[in-house]
């Protein structure tokens, strides 16, 4: 408490009052201004991927700080879904080279989808382990499981990687997802915050007329939680969606069949070539990756701001 | 630490009230229920976290190329991180990159926070500036090598516009780290001000009521006030984004890909090449071990300087 006393400013009240209210609101709006530059500064980049994915990627050295898309074209796409011949796409000044997106979004698709369900059941079933029942050596698991967050990703890649690779499983799905399915740490102890927050009593009742742990789970701690547990899905569909290194790893460089976005735009990057890249597609390529994202956040940004508001430090 | 929060559970054979063997029977009936709740995670835990640590560690002490199975080579490979120029180069890369993207990002969150506290309450604001944090790092790291392009790139067009030369940002070797630190300071700062913002939640507004009565200026109160009651939330906010910060891979490996002359080769980036590059596990694993002895000591510093612990609130 000491630090906040204030000088008692008795003696100084009546003259500078107006002064200080002018003061204040030059203040004010000056911090305005600036939490506005923040916001375009962080809103500029966004515009400018969807500019340059709609110009012509010949014609951009001719206007290169032009506000709107210069020589409008939707060639960009066309080219990342492959619907571009190759006249058109070397026309355009893209490399000509085949590339799949369609494919390596059905397998984003596949892989977040699937890491969501399998994550977020399974947490909040361990989620209601850790809350609710009593079993021995629960709280030291319980820290065992906290202490997994100081590891990072890379030493525990390592070892993933040999047995991923021991079991056949480089260059699938399972692969890929096998990892994260089960739990993260994150997610366990998100989900425990809220299921120690459900009323007992609730519980008990439903106890008395004879109903068991996992029917007491299944019909009332899950629907009850339906708001978390949304917000969860959410943010694992976003982690997953988004996720390099570990795809990265356990997919060939030279297998495409189960590439995720991510990886395959580092592989688009690194095949343009270097003297003249086509901008226009990678950019194009980049947005159709970060769509998904911008949907989510669209629809439920508020929602995850909450969460993160609530989760972030505990 | 996990023995705080243990519930008290009736021991077997203890007097455990009126109907002891429907006690037990009810706790026997406990256990398994939790069983069946914790498997999936706990299985998924053993497997795919704390078993691959222990692999780590061990690995860590042996020769092994993924071809034939590991050798124990006792100490060697520490012997070697020692001697190895590379790996102390890396090390100050990642400082470098650490201390830069810390720094600034710490300071632009803090503001945003405050402003975020003191000016608005709107959530649309803080939902923009979330934005940048839920797209993928690949996404961030194509957008900004675009936009930071020597002879293209928006931001050397601005900087033509001042009258001065264009900069090489992800080409030059003493930009480049600076620059990908910057660009990560613009996925994260409004993450970190999220947070930050949390925290500023908890400090009661009647403090500033009564310092604003007392006639201080905003500017007084946020240095009386605000940085002083935030210290433990800002120590936690530091631990965590320091160690998300040692673990920066995604940008360099689709930008730069270590170089120019390996001045962005992070410790990670570093990892990585030894252990898929070269397949060295046995070396990789032993730089991973290291880094988490670094990232262990740099965490317990931190508290300790910040006082994380401890709260002027109360």
């Amino acid at each position: 408490m000491t630090a906040i006393s204030m000088p008692s400013a008795k003696t100084a009240v009546a003259r500078p009052a107006a002064r200080q209210g002018r003061r204040t609101r030059i203040g004010r709006i000056a911090a305005w201004v600036v939490l506005w530059i923040f916001v375009l500064l962080t809103l500029f980049p966004f515009y400018w991927m969807l500019r340059t994915s709609l110009s012509n990627n010949r014609m951009l050295f001719s206007d290169p700080s032009s506000w709107l898309p210069v020589a409008p074209t939707l060639g960009g796409y066309e080219r990342v879904f492959g619907l571009a011949t190759i006249q058109e796409a070397q026309a355009q000044g893209g490399s000509g080279a085949s590339i799949s997106f369609w494919l390596y979004l059905r397998n984003s698709v596949i892989v977040a989808t699937v890491i969501t369900i399998g994550q977020v059941f399974f947490s909040a079933m361990a989620a209601y382990a850790f809350a609710r029942l009593r079993w021995p050596g629960r709280d030291k698991v319980f820290f065992l499981f906290l202490t997994a967050l100081m590891v990072p990703p890379i030493f525990i890649h390592l070892p993933n990687f040999e047995l991923m690779k021991n079991m056949g499983l480089l260059n699938t799905f399972a692969g890929i997802v096998l990892p994260y399915l089960f739990m993260t740490p994150f997610a366990v102890f998100f989900l425990r915050q809220f299921f120690l927050n459900v009323s007992r009593e609730v519980e008990e009742a439903a106890m008395l007329d004879g109903a068991g742990y996992p029917r007491i789970f299944f019909r009332l701690i899950l629907p009850m939680s339906a708001a978390p547990i949304a917000t969860l899905a959410i943010l694992t569909y976003i982690n997953s969606w988004n996720e390099y290194f570990w795809p990265l790893l356990v997919t060939d460089p030279t297998n495409d069949d189960v590439r995720v976005l991510t990886v395959a735009l580092g592989v688009f990057k690194s095949q343009t070539p270097q003297g003249s890249p086509d901008w226009a597609g990678l950019m194009a390529a980049t947005l159709v990756a970060a769509l998904p994202v911008l949907v989510l956040f669209a629809a439920f940004g508020k929602r995850i701001v909450n969460s993160i508001q609530f989760s972030g430090l505990k | 630490m996990a023995n705080t929060v243990s519930v008290p559970t009736p021991r077997p054979g203890a007097p455990a009230g009126r109907h002891e063997p429907q006690a037990r029977s009810q706790e026997r009936r406990d256990h398994r229920a939790a069983l069946f709740f914790i498997l999936p995670a706990l299985l998924g835990f053993a497997v795919f976290y704390l078993w691959p640590t222990i692999r780590g560690v061990y690995l860590s002490f042996t020769d092994y190329s993924l071809l034939a199975p590991p050798e124990w080579a006792g100490a060697a490979n520490y012997v070697k991180l020692i001697g190895d120029g590379s790996f102390w180069r890396s090390l100050a890369v990642t400082l470098e990159y650490v201390v830069i993207n810390i720094s600034v990002q710490t300071i632009v969150a803090i503001v945003l926070a405050v402003m975020m506290h003191r000016l608005t309450k709107s959530s649309f604001l803080r939902g923009v500036l979330l934005l940048p944090y839920l797209v993928a790092s690949v996404v961030v790291a194509l957008v900004w090598y675009w936009m930071a392009d020597y002879t293209l790139g928006v931001v050397n067009q601005v900087i033509g516009w001042i009258g001065l030369e264009p900069l090489g940002f992800f080409g030059e070797e003493h930009l480049v780290i600076p620059t990908i630190a910057l660009v990560n300071v613009w996925k994260h700062m409004g993450y970190t001000a999220l947070l930050i913002f949390a925290g500023l939640q908890a400090i009661p507004r009647s403090l500033y009521e009564a310092a604003s009565v007392d006639g201080s200026t905003e500017w007084r109160s946020f240095w009386r006030i605000t940085l002083p009651l935030l210290r433990p939330v800002l120590a936690m906010v530091l631990v965590i984004t320091v160690i998300g910060s040692f673990q920066i891979f995604d940008t360099v490996a689709v930008t730069t890909q270590g170089g120019p002359a390996d001045a962005s080769k992070v410790i990670y980036y570093y990892i990585f090449e030894k252990a898929f590059s070269q397949f060295d596990f046995g070396y990789a694993s032993a730089m991973g071990v290291a880094l988490i002895a670094i990232l262990a000591g740099v965490s317990l510093l931190q508290m300790r300087l910040l006082r994380a612990g401890e709260s002027d609130l109360s």
